[in-house]
């Protein structure tokens, strides 16, 4: 198999800037440093996908740019402009949103409440809740025609309904960037084709996605670049077009950019 | 929450039976809305701390010292340090506004210890039990602080002369009535809401029968109150103040004034709890602190917050225990912190956090103060109620985990 050239930093249109840019990032948890030095950015309408074997820091990574974990050296530029984000309101403030792996839902408040959460509507001095019900079943109908519990726990829902509640939480508030952690991880085939779909459709809608994800062919699927990690370090960003999955895999598992990879490991990886 | 009314009732009519008909006696039933009155406002505030999975062991201690310090505040600070006298008309608000704030304080700075100093509130609040009540003997060298100001005894529910700390017939209907019409208004608006955006409604039946049964409940707790006469000696000096005779039925006592303390306490804390940021936010961090705090929430000074106000609600507890005593001693509220804990778990609070209600709490106050006030009139002695109460609570708590397991 011929080996492509390594695009660097091949962006969709040269001249634009990137909407959200993370330069130098580093986070260290005591001696480890579990982010060393990463820069990875996304152009409005673009998708990124950012894979990596298991503790190779790409949630680490992402939880710097939606505040849980401001970074312990580099910047966050948005729009090219330098922006400190040093909690999740900052972040959300920027416009951009997070879909957490764990979800991040509070299992004992309904959907409208989840939604809502740090943001709630309210009016002359108390919350409003059909206010915040109503835009909830408009959002998630369009995500999951099929979801009727509004008012029960979400608990009480199954995992695809619970993924809805957080997706409908990082689309609602008109976000400019989304970073999707393993958005897919819990789903079932039907549902994980509707989260394709309206990463598509908020795509087109201009919105910049940060895809992090362990399946592979989900990536090559959705995002136009691929960064991997490896061991806190960025091995590459790269064009999906001018990569094989099996270079993409070497890159996840032997923390090599393509162009060094040997015919013999790339034989390896096949097994 | 029926399956509680539903113990409730079957406690209160066993004891009826039992006791041969004194329990549900209107002046029995009265003393029992007195005695749940404490317990109830601190458990409304002990909810939220629980709900946000935390504890307060010293409650009990706060009230003791917040006690004291009101009971110097009113028969020491101003009528001799400030040179002002007793009985001043403003003696008692005074009072009563330096115990909340200063109970907002200490419990605040709890607070403070377990948000911002990460310090297990278990451990915080049990090192508060021993240092409010080592306080109080320190300062208080074992002497007991007596008497309160007249107008502030009112608060504790007791009788001075021809001042009665109760509502009174008319006024108890009035509330009764004023409570009645917010209900069925708040009722009438939330459907109209729920319409207006197309949700689904209640059925109207059902909609009447909750209109009917909460209305029903607050007029029904009047008219036993007012079914409970003042005691004669009294009722005939009011009788006499006022120039008429002693009607037949003797003259009502109406609502006592820590039970209508208890109400405004109860909607104020369940309006925060429901319909504000605060409590929401007191929710999400009891069901996962951290989706909370990564939706922005400010966790800590959310958890701050709950302790200062267990703290003003330990005030106002200790405001109406010194009233009802006309005294702050040194003892005042030992124990109380199990008899709140009790009282907001019984009422199906649940240390997993995030689950709880006001409303149960108050009604675990009551079921927990009609075991207790059952047990009196049956001549049961301290030691037995106690072991009565402790396998109640266990079971009340053992029933109610097995129910949720199962309801998921």
């Amino acid at each position: 198999m011929a080996v492509s050239p390594l695009t660097q930093t091949p962006a969709p249109v040269a001249q634009r800037v990137p909407l959200v840019e993370l330069r130098g990032i580093r986070v260290s948890f005591g001696g480890v440093r579990a982010v060393d030095g990463v820069t990875i950015d996304v152009y409005p309408g673009e998708v990124v996908g950012v894979v990596g074997g298991n503790g190779a820091g790409k949630t680490t990574l992402m939880r710097t740019l939606s505040g849980a974990r401001p970074p312990d050296a580099g910047q966050i530029l948005v729009t090219g402009q330098p922006v400190t984000i040093s909690n999740p309101r900052d972040a959300k403030a920027l416009g951009i949103e997070t879909i957490y792996q764990t979800l991040a839902l509070a299992d004992n408040l309904d959907a409208p409440a989840n939604v809502f959460l740090g943001r709630e509507i309210s009016g002359a001095g108390s919350l409003n809740d059909a206010a915040m019900e109503s835009a909830t079943r408009k959002v998630i109908g369009r995500l999951n025609p099929n979801f009727k519990n509004f008012k029960s726990p979400v608990l009480r829902l199954s995992g695809g309904q619970r993924q809805s509640v957080a997706i409908a939480r990082a689309v609602h508030f008109n976000a400019r960037a989304l970073i999707m952690d393993e958005p897919t991880a819990a789903l079932g085939p039907a549902e994980t084709a509707q989260v394709h779909n309206l990463i598509k459709q908020l795509k087109s809608e201009g919105i910049g996605i940060f895809l992090v994800s362990h399946d592979i062919h989900d990536v090559f699927d959705l995002s136009e670049r691929i960064s991997v990690m490896y061991h806190g370090r960025l091995v590459g960003t790269v064009n999906k077009h001018d990569v094989t999955t099996d270079e993409v895999l070497g890159m996840i598992i032997l923390g090599k950019p393509p162009t060094k990879l040997t015919s013999q490991e790339l034989a390896e990886l096949h097994g | 929450m029926l399956g509680m009314v539903a113990a409730l009732a079957v406690i209160w009519i066993a004891f009826d039976i039992v006791s041969g008909g004194t329990f549900l006696s209107p002046r029995n039933l009265w003393n029992l809305s007195v005695q749940s009155a404490s317990i109830g406002i601190m458990a409304t505030g002990m909810v939220l701390i629980i709900v946000s999975r935390n504890i307060d062991l010293s409650v009990g201690s706060m009230l003791g010292f917040l006690g004291y310090t009101m009971a110097m505040v009113q028969a020491v600070w101003i009528p001799n340090a400030l040179g002002l006298g007793f009985e001043q008309p403003y003696t008692w608000v005074v009072t009563l506004v330096i115990g909340v704030l200063l109970g907002a304080l200490i419990g605040g700075l709890q607070g403070f210890v377990v948000a911002f100093g990460g310090v297990p509130s278990f451990i915080v609040t049990l090192g508060g039990l021993l240092v409010w009540r080592g306080l109080i003997f320190r300062y208080a060298q074992g002497q007991t602080i007596a008497p309160v100001d007249t107008t502030f005894q009112m608060l504790g529910g007791g009788v001075v002369g021809t001042r009665v700390g109760a509502l009174g017939e008319w006024p108890s209907w009035g509330l009764g009535a004023v409570i009645s019409v917010a209900i069925i208004v708040l009722q009438i608006a939330a459907r109209r809401r729920r319409r207006r955006y197309g949700f689904p409604v209640r059925p109207m039946w059902a909609e009447d029968l909750v209109g009917a049964v909460t209305c029903g409940v607050v007029l029904g707790t009047v008219w036993v109150a007012n079914s409970y006469p003042l005691p004669i000696n009294v009722a005939l000096q009011v009788a006499a103040e006022k120039g008429i005779p002693v009607p037949p039925g003797g003259i009502p006592t109406g609502v006592a004034f820590p039970v209508v303390i208890m109400l405004i306490v109860t909607l104020v804390v369940t309006f925060l709890a429901t319909r504000r940021r605060f409590g929401r936010y007191v929710y999400a961090i009891g069901g996962n602190p951290e989706a909370a705090a990564l939706a922005g929430i400010n966790v800590r000074r959310t958890i701050m917050l709950t302790f200062a106000l267990m703290g003003s609600l330990a005030a106002i507890s200790a405001a109406v225990q010194t009233a009802r005593l006309n005294a702050a001693v040194t003892n005042l509220g030992v124990q109380n912190e199990l008899d709140v804990i009790s009282a907001a778990v019984i009422g199906g609070t649940s240390f997993q956090g995030g689950i709880g209600t006001v409303p149960g709490a108050i009604l675990g106050a009551v079921v927990m103060q009609s075991l207790r006030s059952g047990m009196v009139l049956l001549l049961v002695d301290s030691p037995t109620q106690d072991i009565v109460v402790g396998i109640v609570l266990v079971v009340a708590v053992g029933l109610d985990t097995v129910f949720r397991r199962r309801s998921r």
